[in-house]
């Protein structure tokens, strides 16, 4: 079973889910301590509405980026495994 | 119908809804006790997820924390570090653990490092972080009973500890499951109603989250910038840009908060219990939602009932508030002890100052921004009381869940996987319900007599779950190079560095006096509080566990085996049985 083409396509589904994570944990890392903590004093020069946009992003902003980013994950990963089960299949016809 | 009667109803009929669904959920197997059997929907999960980590302090103490102790921006470190964490978890950690497919975290230790010392170092690890934790617990539920219906603290408990005693025993992870979801119902509902109102009355929105960004009612000066502008007359410093320390403390607070979070045994058990790795990643999404809508209400709450105090303490004329004129709440949360004035200058007036001098408002305590909510906003009794079993709710799901996570790692991992590896499936359901029992009996006990170290107890909890479990899980799961010695003395040094560190300052158990370099911030390492120090430790962990990883012999070849299984699509399932098969 664990021919090249599957040791091949195991590596290629390992990479994809790296690549996949460190995308999402940037955006992880921005939106918290990089708005949020470092960027907060520029940040908070922009209004948007009554907040200051380095405030808000620390106090709401981040949270439901985060949310965005599980689900996003959850999404992409469910598409990776689907693809992968589907290209182990065609190979074994 | 008065209060203390209608508290007693409504917190009355919230316990009898526990206890019916007790019964409704025994557990009949190890698998049943320690993972639900493996069968909960992601959705529900997410709903008990979120129930089992909002804790007392959580409902009670953080809104106020962010208000007063840490003066509004520098609260921040709170709402990202307890929410981050989750986007951790749910890529890095729960839907490896998931796979993996056992029932508790030092399972996954203790074959992933190929080692028993490796086990029970994580248990004691687990143990050490869940016990700190439970204490806290045990304390909010006693607090909550004497506070809202006028019982002694140690009645109180008492009550609190047999309604535990009766879910967890009987049902394990089954019957704290299906209780938890119900005490989310139960506690967001009580969180939201008065933020709600509170919300619509100050800014005419009913959504707390817009109503903090929007104008007063009635004005078009934004809430936060009055709220800046009052502060800074009474002395205080701006609300909305303050920093908690330095930039680099509020950085160290935030990741430790955030690691501590997904290396928490509770949380992480918690996703044992849905039927797929898909339905774990899913279930952390759902979880963090559930965990959204309180997180995100908090700092509404905490602004607008800080201006609301402020408010109260100033007359339209600009006056300060005449001591003959305080509202009816202000008296009853005087009598509490949690609200204290003093007349320091005499003139029958409170002046609410920054400076400790002048200012007559002695005794302001964090939690009264949610305890007095309702009765500052003029909201019926009825309320009042959805608050009382909200926090009561809010404290006993994550004893629960706490109890469960030191229990399972007592009967599985020390017996079963250990010591006694010979053990029935029925033997081991015995264990461990014998071991929640006594677990609960010795929480109830810590929560009575509190020890000297009861005090920094949750933030404790989360610098050793940050310094020793999640590194070890996180190399675990990516490092394949890590071994038995590595992981081991990583641990070993990341909880030994945090422990010292909180002890030098805080003392040798916490017992004053014994502090070394004492609790002053010129002698902390960098500016970094003790509560922020769990990402140091985390740390130290790594380059330990590599140092010694790369002077010791690499792992067996299992382990690239096990690895492997971890790291391939979750919809192959084929080698399942021959790797977890022991």
């Amino acid at each position: 079973m664990a021919d090249d083409k599957n040791v091949g396509r195991r590596q290629l589904f390992a990479a994809k889910v790296r690549s996949l994570m460190l995308r999402l944990l940037v955006v992880w890392f921005v939106v918290s301590f990089g708005f949020g903590i470092l960027l907060v004093e520029p940040l908070n020069e922009i209004r948007v509405g009554g907040y200051k946009l380095g405030f808000w992003f620390a106090q709401q902003g981040s949270i439901f980026i985060f949310i965005a980013l599980i689900f996003g994950f959850s999404s992409v990963m469910t598409r990776l495994e689907r693809d992968y089960a589907d290209s182990e299949r065609e190979t074994e016809k | 119908m008065s209060l203390t009667l209608l508290t007693y109803l409504v917190v009355g009929s919230t316990f009898a809804l526990y206890i019916g669904i007790a019964i409704a959920t025994r557990a009949s197997s190890t698998k049943d006790f320690y993972i639900a059997d493996g069968g909960v929907h992601p959705v529900a999960n997410g709903m008990a997820t979120a129930a089992d980590w909002m804790s007392a302090a959580s409902f009670i103490s953080m809104a106020g924390l962010i208000a007063l102790s840490y003066n509004g921006y520098g609260g921040s470190v709170f709402l990202m570090g307890w929410t981050g964490g989750y986007v951790l978890l749910a890529l890095l950690i729960a839907p490896y653990l998931r796979k993996y497919g056992k029932y508790t975290v030092p399972d996954f230790i203790g074959e992933r490092y190929y080692s028993d010392t490796a086990r029970v170092v994580a248990v004691i690890c687990l143990v050490l972080c869940s016990v700190t934790y439970v204490i806290g617990q045990m304390k909010g539920v006693g607090v909550a009973f004497s506070r809202f219906l006028e019982t002694d603290y140690e009645t109180g408990l008492g009550i609190g500890m047999f309604i535990v005693f009766f879910y967890a025993v009987l049902g394990g992870m089954k019957g704290i499951t299906y209780t938890q979801i119900a005490q989310y119902v139960v506690l967001i509902t009580a969180y939201t109603i008065p933020a709600i109102f509170i919300s619509l009355q100050l800014t005419g929105n009913p959504f707390p989250q817009l109503g903090l960004g929007s104008t007063l009612a009635g004005s078009d000066v934004y809430l936060l910038d009055k709220l800046d502008m009052i502060l800074v007359d009474l002395g205080f410093q701006e609300y909305t840009t303050t920093l908690r320390g330095s930039t680099l403390n509020m950085l160290a607070f935030t990741a430790s908060l955030m690691i501590g979070t997904a290396g928490l045994p509770h949380v992480i058990i918690r996703f044992f219990t849905v039927p797929s790795v898909a339905a774990a990643r899913r279930s952390a999404g759902w979880a963090l939602v559930f965990i959204a809508i309180l997180y995100t209400t908090a700092p509404a709450i905490a602004a607008m009932a800080r201006l609301n105090i402020v408010d109260t303490m100033q007359q339209s004329d600009g006056q300060a508030l005449l001591i003959e004129e305080k509202p009816a709440w202000f008296e009853n949360w005087e009598r509490t002890g949690l609200l204290k004035v003093e007349d320091l200058n005499g003139d029958g007036r409170i002046e609410y100052t920054a400076d400790p001098e002048t200012n007559e408002l002695t005794k302001l305590d964090n939690d009264i921004l949610v305890l007095a909510n309702p009765e500052i906003a003029q909201l019926p009794n009825w309320v009042i009381a959805l608050v009382a079993a909200g926090g009561l709710a809010a404290a006993l799901s994550t004893a629960a869940g706490l109890l469960l996570a030191i229990s399972s790692a007592i009967s599985h991992d020390l017996l079963k996987s250990t010591y006694m590896p010979s053990i029935s499936d029925k033997a081991e359901l015995r264990a461990s319900r014998v071991a929640m029992a006594v677990a609960v009996l010795g929480a109830g006990y810590l929560g009575l007599n509190p020890p000297g170290f009861a005090a920094g107890t949750v933030a404790l909890a989360f610098g050793l779950a940050a310094s020793s479990l999640f590194p070890a899980l996180l190399m675990g799961i990516f490092a394949r190079g890590v071994n038995r010695e590595g992981a081991v003395a990583g641990m070993l040094a990341g909880i030994s560095v945090t422990l010292l560190y909180v002890f030098q300052h805080k003392g040798i158990m916490f017992i004053p006096g014994t502090s070394f370099l004492g609790n002053m911030s010129p002698n902390w390492f960098f500016g970094i509080e003790p509560n922020a120090f769990g990402v140091v430790g985390a740390l130290v962990n790594f380059v330990v566990a590599f140092g010694v990883s790369r002077l010791s012999a690499p792992p067996p070849k299992e382990v690239a085996e096990l690895l492997d299984f971890l790291h391939e699509p979750s919809t192959l399932s084929t080698k399942a049985s021959s790797v977890t098969a022991n």
